[in-house]
């Protein structure tokens, strides 16, 4: 109980953590641990009802098998003891007969009753002696090999069971001759009151030929025992004749039946059985169980090596197929990921573009007449024929004016960030808009001993799209390279044919690199690792153009290796909405 | 070639007439209208070559003002000069005729080169 409940508290656990399966930024660890679980889960749901299945036909072939199997023991059983019983019933009928036909003046001389004899033996087998004895219990007559003739048997059991059945067959015993017999005896009742006994020891070298003929394989053993479990026939592993038969005498049936038991020397063995009421014995016929179970015993083998491969084939599917459906489950929460970032940053970017419109526009007007008003003091003090301090004024105009100029500059970069700029589009070639941006950057690269390492594609398929704004977005990413690294760093500028439908730019540096967390924000408006300088609008402003180009953009980066800008661009331009006369 | 008339229109009233003195010491015949109803009178009586018009305006709106002139005044130049910079607005200024769209703030000589640029009259781009 205890252990399903286990299994159920796991597995509520389990759903509960797929229903929760949302925080996708966590480690791999996570996707490992799903993928257990999943397999956990798959081997549950498959392995117990296969072992529940294989459990059932186990059973159901082994109780259908064994049924089958031990029929033909039964059978045998059976028919042995048919064997025996006729054997000793045409005995009796023999004696009966004999002992109707003739009178007792013809079987009580001598001629007549050893005539008698010769024929038994000729025609029948197996007769030892006979005797005639009359109701006194003497046996007035007697052919055989012992002096037997003038014997009183009127004292002994056999004789008063033969008075009482009219028949009589006994156990077996060791005659004088060391070999073993048994006696049959019949009595007769004559029309003239005449009652007499006739008598006749057989031997049992019958018994032999019949249990022979029936066909044992070499492994098995049948042999009779009397009711008291003693061996009437010699057996090939129990004992000889006489002895005490090593198995207890089963509960007694008229009908064969097989039982399984272990015989003396502890091999597993079936017992085939049956009871005879008359003449009273009981056969049994002993098989060792691996022998006549050997082909359940393959097939238990059969069974077993399906269950096996069953178990390897689910669990080799399972493993595949949670592998390939965690891969897809993290694969589509890393797309997830990525629009959802990608959405916070265009709701970013449209809130900050208001803003900026709406704080540019405020900062415009005022700035608008501070520029007039500057400009008229410095109309003024220009065109005044005499002015003190001059100089000093034109000066402190001339800086109010540039002040404005810087406010401008600002406030025009604002509003170029917010608004949608319109894009031009032409047939343009990659390679040259790259070398018209390294053009402004060589004498840079010069002074500071920067290596420039150009590699640009020479079947690099034209594109259309905007040159000025790529010559903005390649200014902007360069501009950072060349920031990133030390003077005598390297950046290395490559361009190639990215399958059918794209055209990329790579901006490698081996400058310092970016730290994971800074990797996450630098396309996020005003985010700047330039400590005064930087505005934190220029990959912002990068990303907003690549975007609205059609193209893509990825970062790679390694704190202390460098970084990566790759510009993916579509040979063709994307879906345009809206005019294009606009200028601004 | 006779000197530039222009007519600036801008609710700043401090920007506007600021601008105007300076335009006239570069010898043009600057007037001022601080709402779109008085730029329409204005022009009503005295011509212009250009109008040099705010986008955002109390009661009468820049591009209802532009309109109008277009209609009324079809040889009259006007430049757009607003402090907020919107593409959709842009875009239908120029529509409308409009010859050109800048943004506050602006200098002078740009202005006067525009001006220069869209109607053929006199001015000094310096003092």
């Amino acid at each position: 109980m205890s252990f399903f409940g286990a299994i159920g508290r796991w597995a509520r656990g389990f759903t509960q953590e797929l229903r929760d399966f949302t925080d996708y930024t966590e480690s791999p660890r996570r996707y490992r641990r799903l993928r257990r679980n999943m397999i956990l889960m798959g081997i549950i749901g498959t392995t117990i009802p296969l072992v529940l299945l294989a459990a059932m036909n186990y059973h159901q072939f082994q109780r259908a098998m064994k049924g089958e199997l031990m029929q033909p023991l039964r059978i045998l059983v059976n028919r042995t003891k048919h064997s025996f019983e006729l054997f000793l019933t045409e005995r009796l009928s023999a004696l009966s007969f004999i002992a109707s036909a003739y009178s007792w003046e013809e079987l009580a001389d001598e001629r007549g009753l050893h005539r008698v004899f010769q024929v038994m033996k000729r025609e029948l087998g197996g007769f030892v002696d006979l005797g005639l004895i009359d109701r006194r219990g003497i046996q007035v007559g007697y052919v055989g090999p012992y002096e037997l003739k003038g014997r009183d048997y009127s004292d002994q059991g056999w004789f008063q069971e033969v008075t009482v059945r009219g028949r009589y067959v006994s156990d077996v015993f060791m005659g004088y001759r060391k070999f073993p017999h048994f006696v049959i005896a019949v009595e007769r009742q004559a029309d003239r009151g005449e009652w007499w006994v006739l008598r006749a020891t057989v031997d049992t070298e019958k018994f032999n030929h019949l249990i022979a003929s029936i066909g044992l394989t070499e492994t098995t053993d049948a042999f009779v025992v009397n009711r008291v479990g003693v061996l009437q026939t010699p057996s090939k592993y129990y004992g000889k004749v006489l002895e005490q038969c090593p198995f207890s005498l089963p509960p007694p049936s008229q009908v064969p039946m097989v039982m399984e038991t272990e015989d003396p020397y502890g091999r597993e063995v079936l017992l085939g059985y049956t009871y005879s009421e008359f003449p009273s014995f009981i056969l049994m016929v002993v098989q060792p169980r691996a022998e006549l179970l050997r082909s359940w015993i393959t097939l238990r083998s059969e069974l077993f090596l399906l269950f096996a491969a069953s178990l390897l084939v689910i669990y080799m599917v399972l493993y595949k197929v949670t592998g390939l459906l965690v891969k897809r489950i993290q694969e589509s929460d890393m797309r997830r990921e990525a629009s959802h970032r990608e959405m916070q940053y265009t709701n970013k970017l449209a809130s900050i573009g208001r803003l900026a419109a709406g704080v540019a526009h405020e900062i415009n007007n005022p700035m608008a007449i501070i520029n007039e008003k500057a400009g008229l003091m410095k109309d003024l003090i220009e065109t005044s024929d005499y002015c003190p301090n001059r100089e000093k004024f034109l000066s402190l105009t001339g800086s109010i004016l540039q002040s404005v100029e810087r406010v401008r500059n600002v406030t025009h970069r604002l509003l170029g960030f917010a608004r949608r700029m319109d894009v031009q589009y032409e047939m343009l070639c990659l390679n040259e808009v790259l070398q018209e941006v390294m053009g402004f950057l060589e004498k840079d690269a010069f002074h500071r001993s920067i290596e420039l390492q150009v590699e640009l594609a020479e079947d690099l398929p034209r594109i259309y799209s905007d040159r000025g704004q790529l010559q903005q977005v390649f200014l902007n990413i360069l501009n950072n390279a060349f920031e990133a690294v030390e003077d005598g760093g390297r950046v290395a500028v490559q361009t190639r044919r990215e399958g059918p439908e794209w055209v990329a730019a790579a901006i490698q540096d081996n400058g310092k690199g970016m730290s994971e967390e800074t990797m996450k924000h630098i396309f996020d408006p005003f985010f700047t690792t330039k400590k005064g300088y930087g505005t934190g609008l220029g990959l912002s402003i990068t990303y907003g153009i690549v975007s609205r180009l059609g193209g893509k953009i990825q970062v790679h980066s390694r704190e202390g290796m460098g970084t990566t800008f790759t510009v993916l661009l579509p040979l063709r331009a994307p879906q345009i909405e809206g005019s294009r006369d606009g200028t601004m | 070639m006779e000197p530039c008339r222009v007519l600036l229109v801008d609710d700043e009233e401090e920007f506007v007439t600021t601008l105007a003195e300076r335009l006239r010491l570069r010898g043009m015949e600057a007037k001022v209208a601080t709402s779109g109803e008085e730029a329409m009178r204005i022009l009503e009586s005295v011509p212009a070559h250009v109008v040099v018009l705010d986008v955002l305006l109390p009661g009468m709106g820049g591009l209802e003002v532009l309109r109008r002139i277009r209609a009324k005044h079809p040889q009259i130049q006007v430049i757009l000069l607003t402090g907020r910079g919107s593409d959709q607005e842009a875009r239908e200024g120029l529509s409308l005729g409009a010859m050109d769209y800048l943004i506050k703030p602006i200098q002078l000589e740009e202005l006067i080169r525009k001006i220069r640029e869209v109607a053929p009259c006199a001015a000094r781009e310096r003092l």
